[in-house]
C-alpha cells in the first residue's frame, strides 16, 4: 500500500475540511435490480464482523499477545524503620513500607489512633465516636450513615443500618462496624490481629463478632504503649484541652459544635443551637449543663426549665457522662453574665475550630502519599 | 507517551515456536468461545522475578493438612516474618487447581483468609490478597465463587490509599466479574459503580490500567445493557474515561486501551450514546486517531493495534447516532485529516495486522456514506489508488472497499469524473472475475454508478473488454438481472 507522500504532511497540518464538490445525484442510481444506497452501517456487540477484533483483544488480555517488558527491578534498601511515632516495624522495600503506611498511618482518626481503610469510613467513625452532638441529633433523627460509598442511607440505630447493609448491599452478616466499647480490643498488640482471623470452629461467637470489622483495631498492633492509648481514646482531648477554663461537660458542648463544622452536620447544628439561644439565653449551656444543675436549682427550678428541653432523659442523658464536675459556681457566673458568656461561646467555637483545622492540616501533611 | 505497556506481567520464557504455537491453540480455543458467547478472560497479576530471586522453588501441590498448617501458623505465628512467609508458601501451593480445590472446600479456610485480608498487619493483609487474587484466576467457577465473602472488603479497599494493594484489588474483583452472573448480582449492590468511580482520580497509572480491566469486565457481560451500563452512565464514569483518553503527555497506552475496550461495549450496547456525544466523545476519539497516527508513523511495534481497534469501533459506532445532528455530533467530526490518519493506520493494519482491515474500511465508509466533505477529501488527497490496492487481501476487506467507491461515486457526475482516471476500470475487471458473489455484486453497483455519471466509463468497459468478463455471470442467480441491465447500457451509450 503505497500512500501519497503528501498524506503525512496533511495530518501534521491544521484542521480543516474540504470544500465538497456539488452533489447531483440522479433517479437512475441504485434503482432496481441495482440496489446500492449509501448508508452507515451499526454493528452490535455480539455481530461476527467482531470476531478478530475480539480475539485479539482477549488474547492480550490472557498476555499471549504482548511480550511485555520486565519488570522493574525493585530497589533494595537496606532495613529501616517505620518513621511513624510509636512504630517501630522494620522494612526491606520501599513498596512495603509503603503500603505499610497507607494501612496504618494514613486515615487514622486523631482521637483513639484508630487506622481505617477510606477516609469515608475515617468521617463516619469520627461523627459517631468523637461528636458529642452525635448522639443528641441521633435521637431527633436518622444519624448513621450508611457505609456504602455512594448510598445516602441514614438510620435511627448501628444495627439499622447494619441490617440495611446486610439486606440491601449484601454485605456479609458478619460485618461488623461498631462494637460495643466492652470489647474495644485486647490490651495487648498481638491480640487484635488473633482474634480477627480467628476460625469459626474455634469460637464461634466471638469471631463472629470480630473477624469482619472493617474498621478493628488495626492501630492496636502498633507497638506504642498501648495502655495509654486506650486511656486516652474515645473522648479525652477535650477534657484536658480547656478543663481549667470552665467545665468538662460545657467545653465538651462547646467542642461538640466545633467539631460539627467540619461535618456537614455544621448548619443544622448552628442552626438549632441558635435558635435555642434566641428563645432562652440560659439555655445555651445546654440539656448537659441543666442536668448538672439539677440538684443545684432544686425541684421547682427543674420542673420551671427542663420540661421546655427537648433533650433531658434524665440526669446522664447521653449515657456517657459518668460523673460530672460541674460544680454551682461555673452555673452561676454562666447565669449571671449570660451575655458575657454568649461572646465566650463564638470565642471557643472560633478558637476551637482553629485548632481542630490545625490538627487536620498537620494529619494532612504527615500523610502526603509518598512519591517513588 | 507510546511507549511499550510498562507490563508487570512476565513473558513466559520459552522459544518463539513455541509460543507461536501456544498462541494458535489459544487463538482457535477463543473463536470458539466467541461463537458460543462465553468468551471470558483473566488477568494473572504475579510478580515472578522476586519470586525466582528468592530461591525458585517449584509451587508444590498442598494437601490439606499442609494447607491447614500454613493458615494456623498465618494466624498465630509470634513472628510478623514467620507469618508473611506461612502465607506466601500457602499461595504458591493456591497456583495448582489441586491445592485450589482443597482450600475451598476446607472448613473455614475462606474465612480465616478474609480475616487475615482485614487484619491490621499490612503486609499480611497484601499478602492474603494475593492468595485471593489466585483463586479468582481460576478456571474453576467453585473457585472463584468461594471468594464472594471477601468482596465487600475488596471494594472498601478500593478507597484506600495503596496504589499496589488497590491494583491487587481491582484485578481480582475484575476477574471475579465475569465468573457468573450470581458474582454481580452481589457486586453490584455492594456498590462496584460507585466505588470505581471513586477510584478512577487516582494518579497511579497501575491503579488506572487495573480498574480499566475491572471496568471493561463488567461492561462485556451480558447483561450489561440492562444492569449495568445506565448505572456507569449515570456515574462520573463516562467523562473520567473520555478525559483519559485525551491524547497528549498524560496518556498512556496501557490505561487508555482498558478505557477504549470500556467506550466500547457502552456504545455498542446503545443505551445512551448522545450522552458520551454531548461530552464530547467524538472530537476526544478522533483526536486520539490523529495522535495514533503520528504514533505510527514514529515508533515501530508500539501495540497501537490494541487501542485503534476499540477506538474504531467507537468513532464508527457513533457515527450512526441518529441524533448526532441534535447534540452537535456532526460538528466534532469534520477535519479532514482523520481520513489521512485513517489511511496511516490502515497501512500500518496491513503490515501488522491485516485482521483489523475490515473495522478501518467499515469507519471509512461510516464517515463517506453521508458525507460530500470526507468523499471530497478521499479525492483531493489522492487516496482511491491505496484504496485499490486492498481490493486482494479478502473478500470482507473489496467489499467494503468497493462500498467506499460507491458512497463516492453515488454522489453524482463531479465526483465520478475525478474517480475514474486511474487504474479503477482494470481493478474492476479483476474484482469482476472474483468467484466470491458479494464482489462481484458490488462491483456491478459500482459500474451502474459510473456509467451513470460518467458516460466515458462505458466506452472505456466495452474496450478494455469487460463485456466477456460479464458473460461469466450470466447464469447466477442473484447477479443476471444487473448482469444483463449493465450490458444493456453499455451498449447503447
Amino acid at each position: 500500500m503505497q500512500l501519497p507522500p503528501a498524506l503525512h504532511s496533511r495530518l501534521a497540518g491544521g484542521p480543516g475540511a474540504a470544500e465538497p464538490l456539488p452533489v447531483e445525484r440522479d433517479p437512475a442510481a441504485g434503482a432496481p435490480p441495482f440496489r446500492f444506497a449509501a448508508r452507515r452501517v451499526r454493528f452490535p456487540r455480539e455481530h461476527e464482523f467482531f470476531e478478530d477484533g475480539d480475539v485479539l483483544r482477549h488474547l492480550y488480555l490472557q498476555d499471549v499477545l504482548t511480550q511485555v517488558t520486565e519488570a522493574p527491578e525493585r530497589p533494595r534498601v537496606p532495613e529501616f524503620t517505620c518513621q511513624v511515632a510509636g512504630c517501630c516495624q522494620v522494612f526491606d522495600s520501599l513498596e512495603d513500607y509503603e503500603h505499610h503506611y497507607h494501612t496504618l498511618h494514613r486515615n487514622v482518626c486523631s482521637f483513639c489512633r484508630r487506622a481505617f481503610p477510606s477516609v469515608h469510613l475515617l468521617d463516619v467513625h469520627i461523627l459517631e465516636w468523637h461528636d458529642s452532638l452525635f448522639q443528641i441529633l441521633s435521637e431527633r433523627q436518622d444519624m448513621y450513615q450508611c457505609l456504602v460509598e455512594g448510598c445516602a442511607e441514614k438510620f435511627k440505630t448501628s444495627k439499622d443500618r447494619k441490617d440495611h447493609l446486610v439486606r440491601c448491599h449484601l454485605y456479609p452478616a458478619d460485618f461488623r462496624f461498631d462494637k460495643p466499647k466492652k470489647s474495644r480490643g485486647p490490651a495487648t498488640p498481638g491480640a487484635a490481629v488473633r482474634a480477627s482471623a480467628e476460625a469459626p470452629r474455634d469460637d464461634g461467637e466471638q469471631s463472629g463478632g470480630d473477624a469482619m470489622e472493617v474498621c478493628s483495631e488495626h492501630a492496636a498492633s502498633l507497638p506504642e504503649p498501648v495502655g495509654e492509648r486506650r486511656t486516652s481514646s474515645h473522648r479525652s482531648v477535650p477534657g484536658i484541652l480547656l478543663r481549667q477554663v470552665v467545665s468538662v461537660c460545657f467545653v465538651r458542648r462547646m467542642l461538640g459544635w466545633a467539631l460539627g463544622s467540619s461535618l456537614p452536620e455544621r448548619r443544622e447544628l448552628e442552626c438549632w443551637l441558635q435558635q435555642e439561644l434566641r428563645a432562652r439565653p440560659v439555655l445555651f449551656l445546654s440539656s448537659h449543663f441543666v442536668s448538672c444543675a439539677r440538684p443545684v436549682l432544686g425541684p421547682e427550678a427543674q420542673e420551671g426549665k427542663a420540661p421546655s428541653l427537648p433533650l433531658h432523659r434524665g440526669l446522664n442523658w447521653d449515657g456517657r457522662n459518668v460523673g460530672c464536675r460541674c460544680r454551682s459556681y461555673d452555673l452561676l457566673i454562666c447565669f449571671s453574665i449570660a451575655n458575657c458568656v454568649l461572646i465566650g461561646l463564638n470565642l471557643f467555637s472560633s478558637l476551637i475550630l482553629g485548632r481542630t483545622q490545625d490538627r487536620r492540616k498537620e494529619i494532612a501533611n504527615k500523610c502526603k502519599p509518598i512519591r517513588r | 507517551m507510546w511507549s511499550g505497556r510498562q507490563g508487570r506481567l512476565r513473558p513466559v520464557g520459552c522459544v518463539v515456536e513455541e509460543l507461536r504455537c501456544r498462541r494458535r491453540e489459544r487463538e482457535a480455543a477463543l473463536r470458539k468461545a466467541r461463537r458460543e458467547q462465553q468468551l471470558i478472560s483473566k488477568r494473572l497479576l504475579r510478580d515472578d522475578a522476586s519470586e525466582e530471586a528468592e530461591g525458585g522453588c517449584v509451587a508444590m501441590i498442598l494437601g490439606e493438612t499442609e494447607i491447614q498448617h500454613f493458615l494456623r501458623l498465618a494466624q498465630q505465628g509470634t513472628e510478623e516474618k514467620e507469618r508473611e512467609r506461612a502465607l506466601v508458601s500457602l499461595r504458591r501451593g493456591l497456583q495448582h487447581p489441586e491445592t485450589q480445590q482443597t482450600f475451598i472446600w476446607l472448613e473455614g479456610s475462606m474465612r480465616t483468609l478474609v480475616g487475615l485480608l482485614t487484619s491490621n498487619q499490612a503486609l499480611l493483609q497484601l499478602e492474603a490478597a494475593r492468595c485471593l487474587h489466585e483463586l479468582s484466576h481460576s478456571e474453576q467457577s467453585a473457585v472463584a465463587e468461594a471468594c464472594l465473602p471477601a468482596t465487600s472488603y475488596l471494594l472498601t479497599y478500593l478507597s484506600g490509599h495503596s496504589s499496589d494493594f488497590i491494583e491487587l484489588c481491582l484485578y481480582t474483583l475484575g476477574n471475579l466479574i465475569v465468573e457468573s452472573e450470581a458474582v454481580r448480582r452481589q457486586l453490584l449492590p455492594q456498590g462496584i459503580v460507585p466505588a470505581l468511580a471513586a477510584c478512577i482520580q487516582s494518579p497511579h497509572l497501575t491503579v488506572l490500567e487495573a480498574l480499566g480491566y475491572a471496568l471493561s469486565q463488567l461492561l462485556q457481560v451480558k447483561e450489561a445493557p440492562e444492569m449495568i451500563i445506565p448505572s456507569v452512565l449515570g456515574s462520573t464514569l463516562p467523562e473520567h474515561i473520555l478525559r483519559l483518553l485525551q491524547p497528549g503527555p498524560k496518556l498512556n497506552l496501557g490505561v487508555a486501551v482498558e478505557f477504549a475496550w470500556c467506550l466500547h461495549y457502552i456504545i455498542c450496547s446503545q443505551v445512551d450514546n448522545t450522552l458520551l456525544i454531548s461530552h464530547g466523545g467524538l472530537s476526544t476519539l478522533g483526536l486520539l486517531l490523529l495522535d495514533m497516527a503520528g504514533a505510527v508513523q514514529r515508533t515501530e511495534d508500539t501495540g497501537l493495534e490494541l487501542l485503534a481497534c476499540p477506538v474504531l469501533r467507537c468513532l464508527s459506532n457513533l457515527l450512526t447516532e441518529a441524533a448526532m445532528e441534535v447534540v452537535g455530533g456532526q460538528n466534532q467530526l469534520e477535519d479532514e485529516r482523520v481520513v489521512a490518519a485513517l489511511f496511516i493506520l490502515l497501512q500500518f493494519f496491513l503490515q501488522k495486522q491485516p485482521s483489523l482491515l475490515p473495522e478501518g474500511l467499515w469507519f471509512l465508509n461510516n464517515l463517506t456514506a453521508n458525507s460530500p466533505s470526507f468523499c471530497t477529501s478521499l479525492l483531493s488527497m489522492d487516496l482511491i489508488e491505496p484504496l485499490l490496492q486492498l481490493l486482494p487481501v479478502s473478500n470482507v476487506v473489496s467489499i467494503l472497499v468497493l462500498t467506499v467507491l460507491c458512497n463516492v461515486a453515488e454522489k453524482g457526475p463531479a465526483y465520478c469524473q475525478r474517480l475514474w482516471p486511474g487504474p479503477l476500470l482494470s481493478c474492476l475487471i479483476g474484482t469482476l472475475a472474483f468467484p466470491d458473489i458479494e464482489v462481484v455484486g458490488q462491483s456491478l453497483e459500482l459500474l451502474q454508478l459510473l456509467f451513470l455519471y460518467q458516460p466515458e466509463a462505458a466506452k472505456d468497459f466495452l474496450q478494455q473488454s469487460g463485456l466477456q468478463v460479464l458473460e461469466r455471470h450470466q447464469e447466477e442467480a442473484q447477479l443476471q438481472d444487473r448482469v444483463h441491465a449493465l450490458q444493456q447500457t453499455a451498449l447503447h451509450q
